[in-house]
């Protein structure tokens, strides 16, 4: 069968279609069945929001190559315009959205510029430095509210001022707007020419500049990306939360999050970032709720714990468990009896180049 | 600007600078040998510092005592990490790696936290601490000796990686592992050396500190970081580099809290980072 051209089954596509509208009308029916349960509502909504920012880090460090530990800063960078926006000049935090993606994007391309010539670990090093002296800075500069932080103002609940008081389903229908939005967008990078070029770059950075790609400028892009989306989601975290302060929107343990939860999900897949924080963040959360009580931090000890037994046991992420054979004949059976080819189940990736006749 | 405080300035700066020296070659050493980033190596250091503080706490064990001993310990519980979480990730992707040893991170400090609390401690009154005299100019005690102390271990470690036969194997895993297996050196005993040389390093690093700092459940957090500088400017895997780099950190960081900000001390060490590498990618003595 190498050599011959594999169309994408017409029954697989309409089974994904529908399989995707029916989850998307279950998101969109879940505030229903969660009313009167504030942490559940909040528990999803931080699902949402940290697979945008998921979402936006695999863009460069899942499908450009380039591992950043940085990007809270960008999250940081998005929340703070706004807010400074929003307080100063009175700016609506939906043109703050604007700002803050492009502020972040502008910033992330100045640091790609002088940075993407390292390469490896001087990279990452780069990142986290530099996520660290704005951090600092933040810290101590006083026009943004140095280390005591931000209020924002309370506004009258509604969608046009972003903000939401006793019915907090709003922010969970724009965390899912947000959500849904990067999702279609990284399904369409995946596929697209740039999505191949960032990756050609990724595998072999020379051989995609011997077939005349800068890999420079493309990196760039997937930066600006990147960070524009991170960016977009400290905008949300700011309206949602209503205080901003260096410890809770540039903190590296934020950076380390947001790059361990695709990386968990799986690298360069477009549902890992979505499976990543589905597993992780209930667990911190509920063990949170669970064991915090004592005050001795037994979530920690156990969120660590899980995320070492990870390693050992999923070294390539959640998302290798479907490429497993006796998961994927599993995959197959079941596929077979709704009817589809299971010989086109994966993704054929890994197929030769064809040659034309 | 008087003369004895420009000596006191340097002798705290050298005194932070061969700390994190120390730090840094520990970590330079994993990272050298098995392009591991140790990302709980913070957390050694506290483990250290905490052995120092209850050792001093309960028993009266002076750090100096207790110093040779957490470097013993901190050797066996690196070989531990190494044979029990370490070792079953090595085949794995590199991120596999990264998130093994932020896992340990994680659980090593919410250990300490369930264990010991979040309070801080400090050991006070040990023989390390108070002022002393040198040439007329009054310097405090704990700093003389984390340079003596620092500086007189990294020299054995010199010692024992250039001049011994484990350290020849060490080196010779470190620049070609495929090579060092062919002519017959056992390439996974030679990472848990790594792994326990690494962790002696911060143990006696932790225990010089214990002298001048308190210990607290997150205290790894802000010497790691500067420690992946260290390792970074000095350039992955290099000694000399790392020594370098490390003394070199310890200087910017006191003289710029001195001259500039307390608060901003660590934002001019991170500028030379960046302008180092933006020059040199490799660092300072980094290995292609």
């Amino acid at each position: 069968m190498a050599g011959q051209v594999r169309p994408r089954p017409h029954g697989r596509r309409i089974a994904g279609v529908v399989s995707i509208v029916i989850l998307l009308a279950a998101l969109i029916l879940l505030p229903q069945l969660l009313q009167g349960r504030p942490f559940e509502l909040r528990l999803v909504t931080i699902i949402c929001l940290y697979s945008v920012l998921g979402q936006g880090w695999n863009i460069l460090g899942g499908f450009a190559g380039q591992t950043s530990i940085g990007h809270g800063m960008f999250f940081g960078l998005g929340a703070y315009t706004s807010t400074l926006l929003l307080i100063m000049f009175g700016v609506s935090p939906w043109i703050g959205m604007i700002a803050g993606a492009a502020v972040a994007a502008l910033f992330g391309i100045f640091i790609g510029f002088s940075c993407f010539r390292l390469r490896g670990h001087y990279f990452v090093i780069a990142t986290l430095v530099v996520a660290e002296i704005v951090y600092q800075v933040a810290a101590s500069w006083d026009f943004v509210g140095a280390a005591s932080g931000i209020s924002l103002p309370v506004k009258e609940a509604g969608l046009a001022n972003f903000q939401f008081h006793r019915d907090k389903t709003g922010y969970y229908f724009i965390a899912l707007a947000m959500l849904v939005a990067v999702t279609v967008l990284a399904a369409w990078l995946r596929h697209s020419r740039l999505g191949y070029i960032l990756r050609a770059i990724r595998d072999d950075e020379d051989a995609a500049r011997s077939l005349g790609f800068s890999p420079l400028s493309y990196k760039l892009i997937a930066m600006a990306m990147s960070a524009a989306i991170v960016g977009v989601g400290g905008v949300f975290y700011a309206q949602y939360v209503l205080y901003i302060d260096p410890p809770s929107v540039l903190a590296l343990q934020l950076s380390v999050i947001i790059a361990l939860i695709p990386i968990f999900g799986g690298v360069g897949t477009v549902s890992g970032p979505i499976i990543g924080t589905a597993v992780i963040i209930p667990i911190s959360e509920y063990s949170r709720v669970l064991f915090s009580g004592s005050g001795r931090n037994v979530d920690l000890l156990i969120y660590g714990f899980l995320i070492m037994a990870i390693a050992v046991y999923l070294p390539n992420g959640v998302v290798s468990i479907l490429a497993r054979p006796s998961v994927r004949t599993m995959v197959q059976r079941v596929g077979r009896r709704f009817g589809l080819d299971p010989k086109t189940g994966e993704e054929n990736s890994k197929q030769p180049a064809e040659t034309p006749a | 600007m008087s003369e004895t405080l420009l000596i006191q300035l340097l002798v705290s700066a050298l005194g932070m600078g061969f700390i994190f020296a120390l730090i840094a070659i520990g970590l330079t050493l994993i990272y050298g040998v098995m392009d591991v980033i140790n990302f709980a190596h913070g957390e050694f250091i506290m483990i250290a510092m905490y052995a120092t503080y209850i050792a001093f706490a309960t028993w009266g064990l002076d750090p100096l005592v207790t110093l040779p001993v957490a470097a013993v310990l901190m050797f066996a519980f690196g070989v531990a990490v190494y044979y029990l979480l370490i070792r079953h990730v090595l085949g794995g992707a590199m991120h596999a790696q990264i998130f093994a040893t932020f896992g340990l991170m994680v659980f090593l400090q919410a250990g300490a936290q369930f264990f010991l609390g979040a309070d801080y401690y400090a050991v006070s009154g040990s023989l390390l601490s108070g002022v002393v005299r040198i040439g007329g100019v009054t310097v405090p005690l704990p700093h003389v000796a984390a340079i003596v102390g620092a500086s007189l271990t990294t020299a054995v470690l010199y010692w024992f990686v250039f001049r011994t036969g484990p350290g020849r194997s060490l080196r010779a895993a470190s620049q070609d592992r495929q090579a060092a297996l062919t002519v017959g050196i056992n390439v996974d005993r030679v990472f848990a050396l790594a792994w326990g040389i690494g962790a002696a390093c911060v143990g006696v690093a932790g225990s010089l500190l214990s002298n001048f700092y308190y210990v607290y459940p997150r205290v790894g957090a802000l010497f790691v970081l500067v420690a992946y500088v260290t390792v970074a400017l000095g350039g992955f895997g290099s000694i000399h580099g790392a020594l370098l780099a490390g003394v070199l950190i310890g200087l910017l960081q006191v003289f710029a809290g001195f001259f500039i900000s307390s608060e901003l001390k660590f934002v001019p060490v991170f500028l030379v980072y960046l302008l180092v590498v933006l020059l040199w990618p490799r660092g300072l003595a980094g290995k292609a």
